[in-house]
């Protein structure tokens, strides 16, 4: 083994690291000034965020529950990213996802569970897979930005939701906008009673690791990485760009939709409105924190989950309004962010 | 003690990541002299020139300039101590015209500049007294690249320089423009202005300067009068070896017909048409050369052949089958091999290892990937045998292939290419700012492929390179050919002339 090669390596993981590790402090420290400023101790507030994240086996498990959809988005990012594709999309990827397994789920409910179960996690994944794929159709075909199209399509897939939990598919007793719940046996396995953590997070982390292997350790995912560092040299070397988006945008929209139906089949049951609090856009910090390393997601998608459940028990116990929670989650990935950009200037500086 | 304008002291220069530019450096410069820095790229010219303009703070080390110590932190000081530098790549704003650029950064930005009249008069003054034909009015993108170089000059001149250095003035310049450019350039120092000239080209060195200091790793070799000295000297300064100074290019007996085209046109990413209709053909154990100043549609055919961009052909062929449709697969798979004009744009991933770049055309072939997974165990020993066979220095075959020098990034994308054995092999400026060592590799290699068969056309804006390599060359001007002319050194001055668009007649 080639020792200075290890030690180059394990420095450069090491780095990485370090950009959260600056970055969160600095962030809670410039959010505990909001909070003087609005007349809140920000001690008891980020005493409640710590509490609401760790304190009982109840909170950490409710950490790895909202967890999941983000690891499922941001690994799927992750390999879009690595392709230089902007995927915003990932939020109506996951609604779309989310449809299509409350649609099988319920209208093929007599189904066995060892057949359902599977089913409606895999029609999710492709519902979401087209969804995204349909933006880099438009991006090979005539050149549109998938910025724009990706965040178009994120409206399209919220308002079909909206449409379909207020109309069609609107349960039949009850008064809310909501469907009826899916076939109990397409309900993923709860694993830690009376916690609600179920197997759709070990899923979450084999997938992690299997995007992993795809992205770095394959001919494909050396074709895709090629056509993101550089399509002209990719197109020398006679790798089909366009096909590479196309794939790559099915595997991160892909991600997203098994994340909506993994949502739908362990968590919620069922579909309505607000099925995602924007999981798809934390979903892109997520990516973004960890260099778009589909392994370094779990731990970034932990850390996202951690502070989502945290802000929203500061929210209920310290009385922070839900508005200033939001500032202080976007502070969290500004500086996450910045930090990234100053430490890729630095590095630009010393070459 | 002898007098000098500029004496640059001990100068040490290392820049991050441990790239020591200038290790102890002491050159002096005498008025009114044109001094040479003769070196090979990375040796530490520009660094040390930059330095002196106030590019870069040196980590240690002082200079003196007109008898006194010069503490210089900016370009701004270095103008107030009227010393100007050209620079490689032009620093003119294309969109303002050559009087707003001369007298850009003069003013500060709240006045109102009501004296242009005044500036266009002095320019057109000091234009008519050098002969630099520059007319201040004009808008800068609208220049030819020899234009908007004597623009540079005469920026430094109108801020009253008395040293000017230049870096690698004459690599964008035809051999008749680099001519009117040496001449102007002694003009000046007879004038008693001080000339810095960068290059390493050795007949400039010989025909414009009064001493030359050669430059290799960061150290200086040596201090010569031009006239004690003679090229062969020199190359042996600068490369630290004998340098083969001519190729021994063997005696060879063309064969088959490889490749043909027939009209073929190109346009570019404007829309316009930079190849208007050229047909050749290339045979077997045969260098075709095409000589031609960059942007004459050079790029534009060479992509075209390699079936990257579109082009309109009435024939095409290689290895006898009939081309139709661009395909690049079908030209990797009947034996083409590209060595594209930019290596870091396009022959290579600069931030993939230099392993990966090695198996950029064969990753999903056996046997680097089998079954879809990448052999990490066959790529890395393919690497090293390669590396090794070419004599390619690098640190860690797992590093970004983006910090290895030019000369052996180069190495790499033609290792990659010869190893297919190509029946033809497309190669475009292939020594492109590399140094003396890689481009002797680089040109010996091709002559090889010649020897063994290949059918070879060779791109290129460097004439030496072009007499040195080619059975037959070929002049391009505006995307059309001016004529065909057998490597004769005898005449490299019509070719020269037809690279500027004059119709000669060579005489066989």
């Amino acid at each position: 083994m080639d020792w200075a090669a290890l030690r180059a390596r394990l420095g450069k993981q090491l780095r990485s690291v370090w950009t959260p590790l600056i970055a969160i402090p600095i962030s809670l420290l410039i959010g505990a000034g909001i909070l003087l400023l609005s007349g809140y101790d920000p001690i008891a507030a980020y005493q409640a965020m710590w509490q609401g994240a760790f304190k009982d086996r109840i909170a950490v498990t409710e950490v790895l529950v909202k967890a999941t959809p983000l690891i499922f988005i941001g690994a799927g990012l992750a390999v879009a990213f690595r392709c230089s594709i902007w995927n915003i999309g990932a939020e109506g990827q996951f609604y779309v996802g989310a449809v299509m397994a409350t649609v099988v789920g319920i209208y093929l409910g007599s189904l066995p569970g060892y057949i359902l179960m599977p089913l409606v996690l895999i029609v999710g994944m492709i519902g979401g897979a087209f969804w995204g794929m349909l933006a880099a159709f438009l991006k090979n075909r005539f050149g549109a930005s998938e910025v724009v199209t990706t965040i178009m399509l994120n409206y399209i897939a919220i308002y079909v939701t909206g449409y379909l939990v207020t109309g069609p598919m609107i349960e039949t007793k009850g008064l809310f906008a909501q469907t009826p719940k899916i076939s109990e046996s397409a309900w993923l396995p709860r694993f830690l009673p009376p916690t609600r953590l179920h197997i759709g997070f070990i899923l979450a982390i084999i997938f992690c690791i299997v995007l992993y292997i795809l992205i770095f350790k394959t001919s494909v995912g050396f074709a895709i990485r090629a056509v993101g560092f550089n399509p002209d040299a990719a197109r020398y070397a006679s790798i089909n760009v366009r096909s590479n988006i196309l794939l790559a945008m099915a595997i991160s929209g892909g991600a997203a939709g098994l994340g909506g139906a993994v949502e739908v089949a362990g968590i919620s049951y069922r579909l309505y409105q607000l099925i995602s609090p924007g999981y798809g856009f934390d979903g892109i910090a997520v990516s973004l924190l960890v260099g778009n390393n589909p392994l370094g997601v779990i731990f970034s998608g932990i850390l996202f989950g951690a502070l989502r459940s945290g802000a929203e028990v500061m929210q209920l116990s310290a009385k922070v309004p839900s508005v200033l929670v939001f500032a202080i989650q976007g502070l969290v990935i500004l500086s996450v962010v910045a930090t990234g950009a100053y430490r890729a200037v630095v590095r630009e500086k010393e070459e | 003690m002898e007098d000098y304008l500029v004496r640059m002291e001990n100068i040490y220069k290392s820049f991050p990541g441990g790239v020591q530019a200038n290790r102890g450096i002491t050159l002096e410069v005498r008025p009114g002299e044109i001094h040479c820095l003769l070196g090979e790229n990375g040796a530490g010219k520009t660094v040390l020139m930059s330095i002196l303009y106030g590019l870069y703070k040196p980590d240690s080390g002082t200079i003196y300039y007109k008898g006194k110590k010069l503490d210089i932190h900016s370009t701004k000081d270095a103008i107030a101590n009227r010393i100007g530098m050209v620079h490689q790549h032009f620093m003119l704003v294309p969109t303002l015209t050559v009087a707003e650029n001369v007298v850009l950064g003069q003013y500060p930005a709240w006045k109102v500049i009501n004296d242009m009249d005044k500036v266009h008069e002095r320019i057109r003054a000091m234009s008519d007294e050098f002969g630099l034909d520059v007319d201040p009015a004009k808008i800068v993108q609208d220049l030819s690249v020899g234009e908007q170089q004597r623009v540079e000059i005469l920026k430094a001149l109108y801020h009253g320089a008395d040293l000017l250095i230049l870096d690698e003035p004459t690599a964008v310049l035809t051999p008749q423009e680099s001519e009117h450019l040496l001449k102007f350039l002694r003009d000046l120092a007879n004038r008693g202005l001080t000339i810095i000239f960068i290059t390493h080209k050795l007949e400039e060195v010989m025909q414009v300067s009064d001493r030359v200091t050669v430059l290799r790793d960061g150290k200086v070799v040596g201090t010569v009068n031009t006239s004690d000295t003679n090229p062969r000297e020199l190359a042996r300064m600068m490369v630290g070896r004998e340098v083969l100074m001519e190729l021994k290019k063997a005696q060879t007996e063309p064969g088959k017909v490889i490749f043909l085209v027939r009209n073929l046109r190109v346009k570019d990413a404007r829309g316009l048409e930079v190849v208007r209709g050229v047909s050749f053909e290339v045979r077997e154990r045969e260098v075709l050369g095409i000589a031609g100043v960059s942007g004459n549609g050079q790029t534009e055919l060479a992509l075209a052949l390699a079936g990257l961009i579109e082009g309109e052909f009435d024939e095409m062929r290689l290895d006898g089958q009939l081309i139709t449709k661009r395909d690049l697969q079908r030209l990797h798979r009947l034996g083409m091999a590209h060595i594209p004009e930019d290596r870091q744009k396009m022959g290579l991933i600069l931030p993939f290892s230099v392993a990966e770049n090695f198996v950029l055309k064969t990753y999903r072939d056996e046997p680097f990937a089998r079954r879809g997974f990448l052999r990490f165990d066959a790529i890395r020993d393919y690497t090293r045998s390669q590396v090794s066979k070419f004599s390619i220095r690098v640190g860690d075959i797992e590093e970004e292939i983006a910090h290895l020098s030019g000369g052996n990034q180069q190495k790499v994308v033609v290792a990659r290419e010869l190893d297919r054995q190509p029946r033809f092999l497309l190669v475009n400026q292939p020594t492109r700012g590399i140094d003396i060592g890689a481009t002797e590799f680089v040109r010996q290699q091709i002559l090889a492929e010649r020897d063994a068969g290949a059918a070879i056309l060779l791109i290129s804006a460097d004439l030496e390179e072009i007499f040195a390599l080619s059975d037959r060359i070929l002049v391009m001007f505006e995307g059309r050919f001016m004529g065909e002319v057998p490597p004769d050194p005898a005449l490299i001055e019509q070719v020269g002339l037809m690279m500027a668009g004059k119709t000669v007649q060579v005489s066989d």
